[in-house]
Formats: C-alpha cells, structure tokens, sequence
C-alpha cells in the first residue's frame, strides 16, 4: 500500500492511495495562491494598472518590461493568471482507477486530471458538491474568459531568470508547471465523469475495495471518505468541522478502528475564532455603513457566505441597516442561492426541519423577497442602473486578481469611507492588497475557517483511535510566523508521518486476509473436532473460484462415473488425475494403543524393540516393520497393497488431519 | 436452516392498507402501514393482532419502513404507533417525512370531523408518530443495529417514493413499494443495481396491463379535456393532492400556454400551494430536465392553475377542476361529482386506479345509477373517462425491474389476485424462480442457503491462485487443502503449515516403504533407466528425475533398485514416500508390481 502525494498544499490536497488492485485518488486541489504573482485582470481599463512601470534588473542586464509590471515595490506578472497543479510526473495519470471527492473546493483541479491526460476511470462525489463545484468552475472560466488577455508570459519562468528576480516571484515554486483556466468544454467533459454518492452509501470497486462517503460537516456535501476491504481501513479527513453552520454534522465515529488515517485541510487560521471573527465582520460593516461608506467582501460564491447572510439577516434590522442595499455579484450567484435552498438532506437539522414546514432552509430567501439582497450575474446590465451607495457587495475571487472584485478595488480603493472586509481564509490579505497599493481604503481581516483547529483534531484522533496518521509536513511543525506556539502542530504516539509534494510514502500495514465464501455444501460436509478448549479445525479440500475479486470455495466434484460399456482394462495404468496431496498429520502413536490395535486386527507376532527415538515394531508373519517415533511412523513393508493400507489406516486412527 | 418469512398483513392480494412483515435473520420488519380506502370499519386497518394479541409491538419489531406518502401505504401509521403501541425507528425519506403528517392530518379530519367518528388517532398522536420517523436518504446505507441494514433507491412513483433493501448478513430482502420503471414529466424512472435479494417483492398494481406510449395517453387527455371545454362543458379531475396532481398541473400548463386557453384551471383544497412548495424545496427527488432548469424556470409555479372556491362549481362556463381525493370516496371531489353528475356535457376523468368499494370504482365500472347516503340515487349522465397515469410499473416495467435485480425468489404483493396469478406464471417462466402472492395473514417461508465468510490466509490464497489460475478448469479441478480454524467467532483458513505452527502442534510424518520384487534381466543400473523410461512415457505432467545417486524421483516418491548376487535377474525396488504423496505411491506400487513393458529400450 502506498501514498503518492500530488499536493504540497495542505488544504487543498492531491494524493494519489494504491490499495489491493485499485489506484485511488484523493481530490484534486487546485492551487490557487499563485495568482498572487499576477496583475489583477480590470474589468474596464484602468488607467492605474495600465500605467504601471515595467520591471528592468537593477543592473540593467534583463529586461522583462513587457512581462512584469512594478507597483508599490513589488513586481507583479502582466498575463492572464495561472494555476499551480497538482504533480503531473509522479505517477501515470491514466492508471487512476477512481477519484474521490472530499468538497467542492478540492476539485478545482479536476479538468487537468481526467482531460487530455488518458484517465478512463470514474469520479465520486455528492450531488451538492457536484452541483457547487460546477458553479465555481463555471465562475472561473467565466471570469478569466471575459477579459481576455492577449499577452502570455513566459520569459519569467526560465530559472535563470527567476532566480534573479525579486521578492516573492523568486521564491515561487513549480511555476513551469502553472497553468492558465481551463475551458468550459473541458468543465463539461471532466464533470460528466461524476458518479454521485450519497453519505453511507457503500461503493463497491472492482468487488476489492468498498468506499464510502460520510458527512464532515464543512460545506454542502463535504465529505471524508472510508476506503476498506474486510480487513483493512484507511480514513481520508479531508476539510472537516466540528461547529454548527449550516452542513449536517461531522459523523465522527464511522472513523474509528483505522488502519491509517490521512488527515488533511485543518483550519488555515489556528488562532482566529470564527465566531469572533464574525462578530468582528458584523460591527466593521456596521459602522462603515453609518459612516456613509461602502462594504466590500470579497468571497467565493458559496460556503460561508450562506453563513454571512444569515447573520446579516438577523443583525440587519438591530443595526438598523434595514434600507442599506445588499448586494452579490456573480457569474453563479443566482444559481448558488437557489441551489443552496434545495439540499435539504445535506443539512444540519434546524434548517432541515424548516423544509417539513414547508419553508427555504436558508433565510437569504426572505432578504431576496424583501428586496433587501438582490443578485446580479455582473456589475455590466442591470447592476449598473439599479446600483446604489453606501452599500454592502459580496463578489468575487477572493485572490483579488479577477472578477467584479477588481472593479469595486479600483472604484473604492482611493477613499477611506470605504472598507473591504476579508473573511476567505485562502490568501493572504496583504498580497492580496499588493497591487492596489497605495490604498485609503479601510482593511478587515476576519478570516473565517471553520475546518478542524489543533485541539479539535487531537481530541478527534483521541477518539477514534487510528494505528497511524499520514499528514501535511506543515502539521507536523509549529506555522512558521508562530514558532513557539507547540500548541500548534500535530502531537500523536506513534508520530504522524508527514508528507510534501512528491512524497511517495509506503504506509505501514501488512495485508495477511482475504475474505472467501464458503458454498453451503462444502460449509456443510466439514467435519470440525476441538483440539483445545475453544478451538476446532476442521480439514478442507475444495476447488478455488476467483471472479471479479471475489472468491467462493466449492466442494471437489465428484469424478464422473466411469462409462460402463468402455471396458479399459487399463484402468490402473491411468495415473491418478488430482493431483491432491494429503493433508498434513499431527499427533502420536502411542505403542501400547497401538499393539491392542494390531491385535485387535488379527496380527498377533508383534516383536517390539527399543530405540533412542522409539519403538520398532516387527511384525513377523507379515514380514513388516513399522517404526514408531514421537513424530514419525515408518512403515517398510512388501508390495501388499491390502496389508499396507490396512496398517495405514491403523496409523491414521490416532493422528489427526489438518 | 436460514429462512425469510414474508406475511402481508395487507396488500395480500389485494390494493390498499399495505403492510407487509418480513422476519429476516432474527430481525422483524414491517414494511408500509397502510390504510384502506374501501372500509369504514375495522378491516381498514391492517390487523396487528397477528405480530402480538396483546401489548405493545415495539419488541416484536426491529424497525418500520415507509416507502411513499400514499395513505394506503402509510395511513395506519399512528393508528399502529400510538394507539397499538410501538416505540421504534420508523424509517422514510426526507419528502415523505415532510409530506406524510400532512395527509395523516387531512385523513384524521375527513374521518372525524367530517363523519364524526371517535376512537381514531388525534393531532397529537400523529405528531408524536413523526417524532419515531429518521429520515432515510438515497443509497445511504443505514445501520439499524448491528446486523440490520437497510438501503433506499428511488422508485420514481411520487415525490419521495423509494424502494428499500433490507439485509442481515448476506440474506437481502427488497421491497418495491410503488414504482414507476418510465420517467415522467416531473419524476424519474425507478432505479436499482444488480443486488441480487432472496427475495423481491413487488407490486403488482398493473400486472396484466402493457401500456401504450405515455404520449398517445396524454394526447388522448388533452384532447379530450380540449373537446369539452370548447363545447362549453366541465372537466373533473379527481387527484390526490401530491403526485399524479403536479404531473397533470405540468401537463395542463404547458397545454394552455401552447394552445392560448382561456378556461380556467382550478385546483381544490388549500394544499396545492403547499405542496408545489414541497416540490420545489425537493426538486432534487424529481426528474433530470426539471432539475437542470429549475434555477431558470421552476415548473412548479404555475400561472394559469388558480385556486379552487367552493362557490366556483356552480360558476356557468368550461372549467377544469382538479379536486381531492381521487377515489371519489369522500371530500371535495365527490361534492363536485355530485352537482355535475347530471350533466352529460360534463365529463369526468380518473386518471388513477380505484379500489373496491368506491365510487370512482363503481362509476368506471359503467354503473349509471348510484346509491348515495340518506337513500337517493344519483343518475350518471357525464361522460366518465379512465386514464390510466398512475405510476405504477406495468407488467414490462415489474419483469424489467426483475431483470435489474436478479432475485432468487418473487412475491407480488398489491395488485388483484387474478391478474397476480397471470404475472406469476410470466415470471416463473421467464425468469425460472419462484413466484409466491400470499393472501392477508398469510406466510411465504424462503429457505436461503447463504455461503459462509471466512478469512483465508493471504499467502494461502495467493499460492492458490498462481497455481491454480484464478478460475477452475472444469475438466481438471485443482483440489486446494487448508485447515479451517475455528476459535471465538472467528473462522480462519490457513496453510496445514501454517495451522500447525500456530497452534503449537507437531508434524507426524507417515512414511512407507514398499519392497517390490520384479523380474528383469539387465544391470540394475540398466532397471533403472528402464524404469525412468516406462513412468517417463507414462505418467504425463509429472516431474520425474533421473538423479545420479542412483534413484529415480518421481515428484517427491523415491525409487531404488537393488538385487542380490545369487539372483541377479531378481530386482528389489524401494519406493519410499510420504503419506502426504498417498495416492501416486499407492499407484507406482501397484504399476512397478507389473512388470516392465518388453520393448522398453535400456538407454
């Protein structure tokens, strides 16, 4: 069994498990912090962006000025951005037999997997996580394919080249491998590969490994996955939490008795407490909006702003923020709240039982109804007429580099009424920030994680007690910016093994099981006898079937009778046709037991000798021996194949067969 | 030896009350609670009497399974819960959680407050059934204890139907509820994977009809409620509130937007506007074309299908009105029935079956003449028209349904006895397996065989398998030996080796040897090769060495000859061999014993 590890980023992972026949892989995250190194894709022009100065080396030696733009002391590329994917070289992409899903955020990478790389195999996933995913690929595409960009950088990447280059692009990792979106087409063409699962639901593949999803309560349709044949279980924790949002709960204890467990995407924000951090989202908004200025949160395009707007709902009118605008721009944002409304199944139990009522489990659909939330595919049509200040826009991508986004930064950068609030956990604020610089804009950071934090986790692991823990390298050590705090990092008995991208891990457990069915009529023909208190055996001769994976074990037919009117005198030429040993013996004879026996049986002239082993036994009307031995007995006999196989029978009476 | 038992305590032969006990494994179920829409008295209600003449059932019953929101599927729920008494997990799905209480609410009301009945289950009573229900989700495998595992498909019959597996080890029972093997205009087809149960039971509601296209039948509609509202005339449409109701909405709606109708559309009590809701909240559960669009356009809003007032029947003018309930038994729909009736410019359709005893039934039956209460005799002059858009799986979709499944054994359940008997034969012969239609209170016992697991050695199997291939040749089986351990509960197959090790005991090693005398004039040297050459030519497939320490091997039975000087021409061979190597020792002797062929060359 072994761990082929795609990934270096620990929330967004990409292994690859080799169990029994079957290659498994597990997500597929995209990698998405690298478009931090790239210019924001404006809207409209802008006059700002497009006046940037183009970066020289200080000694004048290269020049990129077409390739890299400098802004506020950093350097940025001017292409259209690209992706860092998941390791392509570690293993053969087309030998995949299945890919699991754990939630829509770790499948972002998924085009680049099943397209154009040969892959034939099937995707699992929930239909939330389906249906999600399609809409923030959909986003994606849509947000870098309405502003095309001609110009695609490559000269940067050159190693010579960028290792001369400064700050952060220096030190950018695998870039040779980044990529630029994927098309609709391939969104299509990868999706249709998706088989969709629901929570508990026992998948079989290829009749060797049953998998099955269960609720990790991070987002509609976040799963863990159980991949297990009889005997062996591994976890894969993928993205899970432990608080009451929306999502049904975490099912914690269909983890426990695991082999191993791989334990991936813990919380991005180790010290930052989501409810605080939403409490500190609500008075910022509050008290801009009062101020007269407007509110930007950038965000994807579903998740945690479900959460948002349900918290809005309820702080709204105590605020008084009744007659402020609310609004979310998006590609999807229409699709997402109506999607949203119909996983009643997928959710915890109050918004669950809001459905029995009948009613909309999520009450974004009262503030669309009261006008207070509206939605609009783009700032371009009707968001343009209909637009009005001081108010509260959710758009995205969070990267700040694409989307509506970039339009509100350039329209509201400059004043310091406005304030754009992050709440996305995935990039870091300032880089985010970088290429807007200078900015009179106010800043809150309130990131929002809610997947597992340290002390979550270890008292999880407590629980359900794995043998061994396969994780991120980066939970095995305190984060870099906080190194004292040991609290920190993963502390286990035996120690986890960690992972980077490229690792290849052998995971430590022996298969020494495979389970067989026994037919009825063989089950029934065993004769069992106890050789200890508790313990019996039995002998079993039958013939192996193997189909599918599966094996049955079926009673020896029966020879057929030989044809009587063939007359084959010849019979006792033909050598026997099985060729079936015999089973192996145990035991003693004891000589005693055993003369009675003999006695009993008509031979009478036994002469016994003494030797350093045992006994020898001359039987001497039949001209015999048998040597008799704590464990051996020796027959020597002439070719009467009526007295041998008699004394063979004697023997065997006090031995037994296994 | 392992046995299923299936007792309809309802459905037996017959539609309506559904409730159907299985005892699988040591484990009891019951499958649907259903009530009867022909009684008024006690047969209304399944007989529970049968599970316990007195006390509660909980400990009779492991768990109850619901599969769809039908009363005649779920109707003797609190009736069975409350008042009988039973405390344990009743299992549906979200949608029939949902849907269930408020058609137990509607029920208890035309029973009681209307016909004023007591001694029937209250509003609290079915609130307090709800409590029991754990929803059930598609495919999830739910554990009800330990052994007891039961699994949901979708049976495509209304919002929420399913289909359920019920399985204790390797013994599987499935139920089919109802179900609908054609996609419609707002459901999908029902589903299931090859699993094989000992038995399926199935309804059977339909099992001598094949229906025509579902196209001609819902041009035949259309046309005819088109035909009689142009000639001024009124159309009653009988329906239950949810199911076949939003099919028709669908159907009607797309009509009078296509064809620019102007006859209104009526639909009788308050629930439509709730239960199109239900069906938006679960449009998950309705089919592929209506889930891909229903973020652009959601078909269960309707624009020309307006709420229904008492008052409108008698409004002069072409009208549509689908009303409730739609069997004509009782409520709003029989109300309209009456004051039409009369009238042959009307025409009445009834787009679903009716069970005995109703006056849906009586009128499909051509009866002109109806006896209602208070003696009065009604006079049927409208037209009555039966459509048949249940849905149910007609006798190609149940035999299709069997071909998904593969059962060992057929229980038809819900339908009539005399079209059951029909499907039977048709099954029996096609599929070769058992078919039984047990009546009410009635018991089919099925003897299962079920293999036994066990945990072969790894190394044992693999061994196996490259000696063997992974499939037997059955002109040449290959008999494999293991030693079955059996220790606690755990049944291991291993190695003889390995069993031995493990359990501390010793090898005994049996060995013959066995003198052979044979007549042969050559050197003994000579003997041998000769010997090597007889078994070489005739023993085909073994291993047979000629080893230069003056023996000959044939796989692990050692051969020697030796001769005395004074009878140099007298050979004495030796074949030594193990127990383990019996059979081809014992047959060397006998053949050695022969002599050797004449025309054997020594070299």
């Amino acid at each position: 069994m072994k761990l082929y590890c795609l990934s270096g980023h620990p929330t967004l992972p990409c292994n690859v498990l080799k169990f029994k026949s079957t290659t498994i892989m597990l997500d597929c995250g995209l990698d998405t912090t690298s478009v931090l190194q790239f210019l924001p894709l404006p809207l409209v022009h802008s006059p700002r962006l497009s006046k940037l100065p183009g970066w020289v080396s200080k000694d004048g030696t290269i020049n990129l000025e077409k390739e890299l733009k400098e802004c506020a002391g950093r350097v940025f590329v001017d292409s259209q951005p690209e992706f860092c994917l998941p390791e392509k070289e570690l293993l053969d992409l087309s030998t995949i037999d299945v890919i699991l899903i754990s939630n829509y955020h770790c499948m972002m990478a998924l085009p680049y997997i099943t397209e154009h790389t040969g892959f034939t195999g099937t995707v699992y996933a929930t239909e939330p996580t389906l249906q999600i995913g399609r809409l923030l690929m959909e986003e994606l595409v849509n947000f870098m394919e309405r502003v095309p960009k001609a110009q695609s950088a490559t000269c940067w990447k050159y190693k010579e080249i960028q290792r001369l280059l400064p700050g952060p692009l220096k030190d950018a990792v695998e870039v040779s491998t980044w990529k630029r979106c994927y098309s609709m087409q391939d969104v299509n063409s990868a999706l249709s590969k998706v088989q969709l699962v629901g929570y508990s639901q026992k998948v079989e593949l290829f009749g060797a490994v049953q998998v099955t999803p269960l609720s990790s309560g991070y987002s509609l349709g976040s799963s863990n996955w159980i991949i297990q044949s009889h005997y062996e279980k591994v976890s894969y924790v993928s993205g899970s939490s432990l608080l009451t949002t929306h999502p049904q709960p975490m099912d914690q204890s269909s983890l426990k008795n695991s082999d191993v467990l791989i334990l991936t995407g813990l919380t991005q924000m180790p010290t930052a407490n989501p409810d605080g951090m939403l409490g500190d989202f609500c008075s910022n908004l509050a008290m801009t909006i009062r101020a007269g200025g407007n509110v930007l949160v950038p965000c994807y395009s579903s998740g945690v702003i479900y959460d948002l707007l349900e918290c809005l709902y309820q702080f709204i009118e105590n605020a008084n923020l009744g007659s402020t605008p609310f609004y979310f721009i998006s590609p999807v944002a229409n699709s997402s709240l109506e999607f949203s409304q119909i996983f009643a199944e997928w959710l915890c139990h109050n918004k669950q039982s809001k459905v029995y009522l009948p009613e909309p489990p999520f009450p974004h659909a009262e503030l669309i109804q009261t006008n207070k939330l509206k939605h609009y595919p783009s700032i371009h049509g009707d968001f343009s007429s209909e637009f009005r200040q001081p108010c509260v826009v959710f758009t995205g991508h969070p990267s700040l580099r694409f989307g509506d986004v970039v339009h509100f930064m350039e329209l509201w950068g400059k004043s310091s009424l406005n304030t754009i609030i992050f709440t996305e956990p995935d990039f870091s604020y300032l880089d985010a920030l970088a290429p807007y610089q200078p900015l009179a804009m106010k800043c809150v950071y309130c990131p929002i994680d809610t997947r597992l934090n340290f002390h979550q986790v270890s008292k999880l692991l407590k629980e359900v007690q794995p043998l061994h823990v396969v994780c991120p390298e980066q939970y095995t050590q305190p984060p870099p910016a906080q190194s004292h705090r040991s609290d920190l990092m993963l502390e286990l008995q035996p120690p986890p093994m960690p992972y980077r991208r490229c690792s290849v891990l052998g995971l430590p457990f022996r298969r020494r099981y495979e389970r067989i069915q026994l037919l009825p009529e063989l089950a029934k023909s065993l004769v069992p006898s106890e050789i200890k208190p508790g313990i019996s055996i039995a002998t079993v001769s039958a013939v192996l079937q193997s189909k599918d994976n599966k094996h049955t074990l079926q009673p020896v037919p029966k020879p057929p009778p030989l044809p009587p009117s063939k007359k084959r005198k010849r019979v006792v030429e033909e050598p026997p046709e099985v060729l079936a040993p015999k089973p192996l013996l145990s035991g003693a004879v004891p000589l005693e037991a055993f003369l009675a026996m003999l006695h009993k049986h008509g031979i009478t002239e036994v002469k016994v000798e003494e030797t350093a082993d045992g006994h020898i036994l001359h039987l001497q009307a039949e001209d015999t021996l048998i040597q008799l031995e704590e464990d051996g007995t020796h027959i020597v006999c002439d070719d009467n194949e009526p007295l041998r196989t008699a004394l063979r029978d004697l023997v065997l009476r006090f031995l037994m067969k296994l | 030896m392992p046995e299923i038992k299936v007792t309809p305590l309802g459905a037996g032969q017959d539609v309506g009350r559904s409730c159907i006990l299985v005892s699988i494994g040591g484990k009891n179920v019951m499958l649907d609670c259903g009530m009867h829409m022909g009684f008024n008295d006690d047969r209304r209600f399944p007989d529970f009497s049968y599970i316990t003449q007195q006390g509660r059932l909980t400990e009779f019953l492991d768990c109850v399974i619901i599969s769809h929101f039908h009363l005649d599927h779920c109707g003797a729920l609190p009736y069975m819960s409350e008042m009988v008494g039973y405390d344990g997990p009743i299992y549906m799905t979200h949608p029939t959680k949902a849907i269930c209480p408020i058609l137990l609410e509607d029920f208890r009301k035309i029973t009681v407050d209307k016909k004023g009945e007591t001694n029937f289950f209250t509003s609290q009573m079915i609130k307090d059934c709800m409590k029991k229900v754990v929803p059930l989700n598609l495919h999830q495998t739910v554990q009800v204890d330990d052994e007891l595992e039961i699994k949901a498909y979708y049976a495509g019959h209304v919002l929420g139907a399913a289909m359920v597996q019920i399985k204790v080890g390797s013994e599987s029972v499935v139920y089919t509820g109802d179900y609908n093997m054609t996609p419609d205009r707002h459901l999908g087809a029902a589903w299931i994977d090859k699993c094989r149960p000992d038995i399926l039971i199935s309804e059977s509601t339909y099992a001598t009809t094949i229906r025509d296209s579902k196209r001609c039948r819902e041009r035949d509609f259309l046309k005819k409620v088109h035909e009689t509202v142009e000639r001024g005339g009124k159309v009653l449409i009988p329906v239950f509130a949810l199911g076949r109701a939003q099919e028709l909405c669908i159907l009607l709606e797309t009509f009078w937007e296509r064809m620019n109708m102007k006859a209104p559309i009526y639909f009788s009590t308050g629930l439509t506007e709730k239960a199109n809701h239900y069906y938006k909240l679960f449009i998950t559960w309705t089919n592929q074309k209506i889930r891909k669009t229903f973020v652009q356009r959601n078909m269960f809003e309707f624009k020309h299908i307006k709420a229904f007032d008492r008052s409108y029947a008698d409004n002069p003018g072409p009208m549509v009105v689908f009303a409730t309930p739609g069997m004509l038994h009782a409520g709003q729909s029989l109300q309209i029935f009456k004051k039409w009736a009369g009238n042959e410019k009307n025409m009445i359709i009834m787009p679903g079956y009716c069970v005995q005893g109703t006056i849906g039934h009586k009128i499909l039956n051509g009866q002109k003449k109806l006896e209602m209460e208070n003696r009065q005799t009604l006079e049927v002059k409208l037209q009555v028209e039966y459509m048949s858009f249940s849905a149910h799986a007609d006798a190609k979709g149940i035999m299709q349904l069997i071909r998904m499944a593969e059962p060992r054994n057929m229980l038809l359940v819900h339908g009539e006895a005399k079209k059951m008997e029909f499907l039977k034969d048709k099954i029996e012969q096609e599929f070769s397996i058992n078919c039984f239609m047990p009546a009410n209170g009635e018991t089919t016992t099925v003897i299962t065989n079920p293999s036994v697991p066990v945990d072969i050695s790894l190394n044992l199997l693999k061994r196996e398998m490259a000696l063997g291939g992974p499939l037997p040749d059955p002109k040449k089986p290959r008999t494999m030996h293991g030693t079955l351990i059996m220790k606690d509960n755990s049944l291991r197959l291993v190695s003889p080796e390995q069993a031995l090790k493990e359990l501390g005991l010793n090898e005994h090693q049996l060995r013959f040897t066995c003198r052979v005398q044979l007549q042969d004039s050559h050197s003994d040297s000579d003997t041998l090769i000769r010997i090597y050459t007889h078994l070489k030519s005739l023993l085909k497939g073994y291993t047979i060495q000629h080893l230069p320490d003056g023996t000959v091997m044939v796989e692990s039975i050692v051969i020697k000859v030796s001769s005395s000087a004074e009878e140099p021409n007298t050979k004495v061979l030796l074949l030594s061999w193990s127990y383990q190597d019996e059979d081809l020792g014992s047959f060397l002797s006998t053949l050695l014993k022969k002599g050797l062929p004449s025309g054997l060359s020594s070299i």
